[in-house]
């Protein structure tokens, strides 16, 4: 086992995130994306943690990987509110629709 | 009669206490704060802010009173003990049983046991002087305080009684004023700053004082300023007051290096009557010094300004140029007295610039009242013969003779005003020859208070007047010559001969007025009103009337100050009377010579002789011109103001001399020749304190005098010779040529006018247009502009470039994002 097979894995997951949050028009898509993004981040954690326990840091990398997923959860189910509220108001998801910010 | 010795005074001093001594400051600062309500507050109030004024003044007045009690109770308590020194220069005081015992249980203590065996008991007093240090500066401290002494007390107790009345006085006589309130805010600002003047410690304070005083004085006397003359007289007062304000500066800054770097009077005096200082720099300090009192207390030959501050109105000219003000220079040299006495050699001599210059005033004043048909002009003509009075007092040695007169001469004199004042109020004149005549019929009063005034003022027995001339006849020593020895300070028999052609002269010339004024026919009745305020009197055109209380009451009360304060300094041994009844005002008044910083002077013996001689001049002078006015000129006719064939112009020597006393001795068309007025004064003036600066320096050199100072003694004295030497020949020097020279000089000066000034004058204006042109095109209009519209315009199309990106798409932020992110990656990867 080598720790670049990890690496890899994550960053092809994180890319992977980032087409679908920057091409979805689909709500519900990105917020999926961005869970796609934290968890490439959380196998990198785990991964670096794993390989690196030698080191002896003082809380290892899983924890931070324990946070993010209590913080995603909180994250899409904020999310998933908003996108129930735009729906409700717009009767659509398309974030193209969604444009009040605009200049 | 025995001889009243200050040297057989007391040999030691105690200090002086007391709350309202140290705390005197008060005073002046109550007015201080008077002026500042009235000046900001003043209009909005009912009474335009004179209720402010008069209730101040009042609680001045009363506090003043008090520390003069508290002054006296000192002095009675120096009086009934014996000074027993407790450590090194230092005296208290024992009550006067116990302090025998003490002296004798110490034998060491030589000053008490000696004064206890030879019967004498009594203790000198120290001033009080409370300071502060604002400032220190090279080993030399800037200190403000004050200093509270009888003569200190006395002046505070004059001021505000004047004072006091006059506010009252002018509710009634400025009513209506266009510049009420201003006018009551400049009398409390007077009034402060004289107090502030009267009490200084030191001579830096003095100088802030004097140079208030005149500022106020200025102001009132320009007090309706809408007419030329007034605003004229102001400046002309002023001016003439700069060019001694110059000799007060130098004399002070002189003194300060002559006594060793102190500011502080009574340090000053010390050593001057220690002889520590430098006799010929206490002389110098002395002349430049009288200068300044000669432009304030108006001596010969800089009196010309105070007639001309007639202009004021009569209740300021009542406080300022009669009782308090002008007295201000008879004070510096009563407080500096040590200075000149010392440096005039008062003692001992027959002859000195300070008797000089006093008598010569005398009788300048005296004479120049005789033609005036002002009733103003004589009073102010009147005022400045008794300064000269005073003058020649202090110049002889007889220090509580002059004190006493400028104490009893603020009442008669304030009276004789604010009489004056009460006529011009009804008859809305001040000329006695057009507009007056016969006023005792419509103003009773008035007329029984200014005739008590005239008296008092004349010197008629027992009147206040009488006993403070008769005081300073007696000190002059000069009629010693019929009674041995009088032990005056010296025999200044000059000074008697012309303080008696005087006392003839102003007895002849009050009745004069008194004539004039209130006995003939009512001469007026014409009057067109230029009195200065818009007028309530247009009602009552017609025969004069009696003024209202409040111009009646400070005119009584006046006039019983007149009658009854010359007995406070009845002269020793009169009548019998016991010693504590006699000389109460020299007693509490002059510092004890024990004190240090009062010269030793002698007090002449009162002669009987001399006051009944002096009596008969004057009752011979008031016969000589009753007879003339009362019995000549009336008889001729009763509306007649001169005799239509009288001696002056039967006579061509006596018609000379009218005619030289009518053009003011000249003195006004030598000032108004040249130029600016001051400008020659201050010119010749200069020239002459540049002189004595020189001399001063060449001594300092010679001697090598108190070599300690003597660089700066150097530097201040060649400054002021470079400085006033130059400024003041060149003054003199242009005026001089221009008076031989006058056509080419003109035409030289017109010439270099027209062709040199005038055409840089215009040159320099046209360049100056043409240069702030070419900035407003060119820097203005091309940089400035330019910078600011681009500034806008460029925000402008930012924001519309900038606008597009705020396309509000989620996914367009997210990629911005993105590719900032991995953009900043990179650089982290190719940076590290």
């Amino acid at each position: 086992m080598y720790l670049v097979q990890f690496l890899l894995l994550s960053a092809v997951l994180f890319c992977i995130g980032v087409y679908g949050v920057l091409v979805r028009r689909n709500a519900v898509l990105v917020l999926m994306s961005i869970e796609l993004i934290l968890n490439a981040v959380n196998i990198n954690l785990v991964a670096f943690g794993a390989f690196n326990r030698d080191v002896g840091a003082a809380i290892p990398g899983e924890v931070f990987a324990l946070f993010i997923i209590a913080v995603a959860a909180a994250e899409v189910g904020v999310g998933l509110a908003m996108v129930l509220t735009i729906y409700r108001n717009r009767k659509s998801i398309d974030l193209h629709q969604v444009d009040l910010l605009k200049g | 009669m025995h001889a009243f010795l200050a040297a057989e005074g007391p040999s030691a001093a105690i200090q002086a206490g007391g709350w309202f001594l140290e705390n005197v400051w008060i005073i002046p600062a109550i007015m201080a704060c008077s002026f500042a309500i009235i000046l900001f507050f003043g209009k909005r109030m009912p009474k335009g802010g004179s209720e402010i004024g008069i209730a101040a003044v009042l609680a001045c007045f009363v506090l003043s009173l008090l520390t003069g009690a508290q002054w006296i109770s000192e002095v009675n308590r120096a009086d009934n003990c014996v000074a027993v020194e407790i450590s090194e220069g230092k005296y208290e005081c024992e009550s006067h049983e116990g302090a025998g015992e003490q002296a004798s249980a110490f034998g060491e203590v030589l000053g008490a046991a000696e004064e206890e065996s030879e019967g004498a008991y009594g203790a000198g007093l120290k001033a009080v002087v409370s300071e502060r240090t604002w400032w220190s500066n090279g080993g030399v401290n800037f200190t403000i305080g004050t200093m509270a002494d009888g003569l200190t007390v006395t002046l505070l107790a004059v001021v505000t009684l004047v004072s006091s009345l006059v506010h009252i006085y002018s509710t009634d006589y400025v009513a209506g004023d266009r510049r009420f309130t201003h006018y009551f805010a400049f009398l409390s600002l007077f009034t402060a700053a004289m107090l502030f003047f009267v009490t200084s410690a030191n001579t830096l304070q003095m100088i802030v004082g004097w140079e208030l005083v005149g500022v106020c004085s200025f102001a009132l006397i320009g007090h309706w300023w809408e007419d030329q003359a007034n605003s004229d007289a102001a400046l002309k007062a002023f001016l003439t007051n700069r060019v001694g304000d110059m000799g007060l500066l130098i004399g002070m800054i002189v003194l300060f290096f002559a006594s060793g770097e102190t500011w502080s009077i009574i340090d000053i005096n010390k050593l001057a009557i220690d002889h520590t200082t430098s006799h010929t720099l206490l002389l110098i300090s002395a002349l430049c010094l009288l200068t300044a009192v000669m432009s304030k207390s108006g001596q010969f030959f800089l009196h010309t300004w105070l007639p001309d501050a007639m202009a004021g109105p009569t209740p300021v000219s009542a406080l300022i140029h009669a009782a308090t003000m002008v007295v201000a220079g008879i004070y510096l040299v009563a407080r500096l007295y040590g200075v000149f006495f010392e440096g005039l050699s008062i003692a001992g001599s027959s002859i000195n610039a300070l008797a000089l210059i006093g008598g010569i005033t005398t009788l300048v004043g005296a004479s120049l009242a005789f033609v005036q048909d002002d009733i103003k002009k004589v009073l102010a003509y009147s005022t400045i013969s008794q300064l000269g009075y005073m003058a020649l007092a202090l110049g002889v040695g007889a220090w509580t003779a002059a004190i006493f007169h400028l104490f009893t001469h603020a009442f008669f004199k304030a009276l004789l005003f604010l009489g004056a004042g009460s006529v011009s109020h009804a008859v809305h004149s001040f000329n006695m020859k057009t507009d007056m005549g016969g006023m005792r019929k419509f103003m009773p009063t008035t007329y029984k208070t200014f005739l008590i005034g005239s008296i008092a003022l004349a010197g008629l027995p027992p009147l206040a007047g009488f006993w403070s001339k008769d005081e300073i006849l007696v000190g002059t020593g000069g009629w010693g010559f019929f009674e041995g020895k009088p032990h005056s300070n010296g025999a200044y028999t000059v000074m008697l001969i012309m303080g008696m052609i005087t006392a003839a002269m102003t007895a002849a010339y009050m009745t004069r007025v008194i004539y004039l004024t209130f006995y003939g026919e009512f001469r007026g009745g014409h009057h067109d009103d230029d009195h200065g305020h818009a007028d309530a009197h247009d009602a009552h055109h017609g025969d004069p009337h009696e003024s209202g209380p409040r111009i009646l009451w400070p005119l009584r009360i006046l006039a019983f100050l007149a009658v009854t304060v010359g007995f406070l300094n009845l002269p020793p041994g009169f009548l019998g009377l016991p010693k504590g009844l006699t000389e109460r005002f020299g007693h509490y008044v002059e510092p004890s010579s024990a004190a240090k910083y009062f010269p030793k002077i002698n007090h002449a013996d009162p002669s009987w002789s001399l006051a009944i001689f002096s009596t008969i001049v004057v009752l011979s002078a008031v016969a000589a011109a009753y007879w003339y006015y009362f019995v000549k000129v009336n008889r001729q006719s009763p509306a007649a103001t001169e005799l239509v064939n009288g001696p002056t112009s039967r006579s061509s020597v006596l018609k000379a001399g009218h005619t030289l006393l009518k053009n003011r001795y000249y003195l006004d068309h030598i000032y108004d020749s040249g130029k600016p007025v001051p400008a020659v004064g201050a010119g010749i003036v200069a020239s002459l304190f540049g002189l004595a600066a020189g001399s001063a320096l060449g001594f300092t050199l010679d001697n090598g005098l108190n070599q300690a100072f003597l660089p700066s003694l150097t530097w201040g004295l060649s400054l002021g010779t470079v400085v006033f030497g130059i400024v003041g020949l060149a003054l003199s020097t242009g005026v001089g040529v221009a008076s031989f020279v006058k056509k080419p000089l003109a035409w030289a000066t017109n010439w270099t006018h027209e062709n040199l000034l005038d055409a840089t004058v215009d040159q320099v204006g046209v360049r100056s247009v043409q240069a702030a042109e070419a900035v407003y095109k060119h820097i203005d209009q091309g940089v400035i502009d330019t910078a600011v519209n681009s500034a806008g315009a460029g925000s402008s199309g930012a924001g519309g470039e900038l606008r597009r990106l705020a396309s509000g798409k989620v996914q367009q932020y997210g990629t911005i994002m993105f590719a900032g992110a991995t953009l900043l990656a990179g650089l982290m990867i190719i940076i590290i």
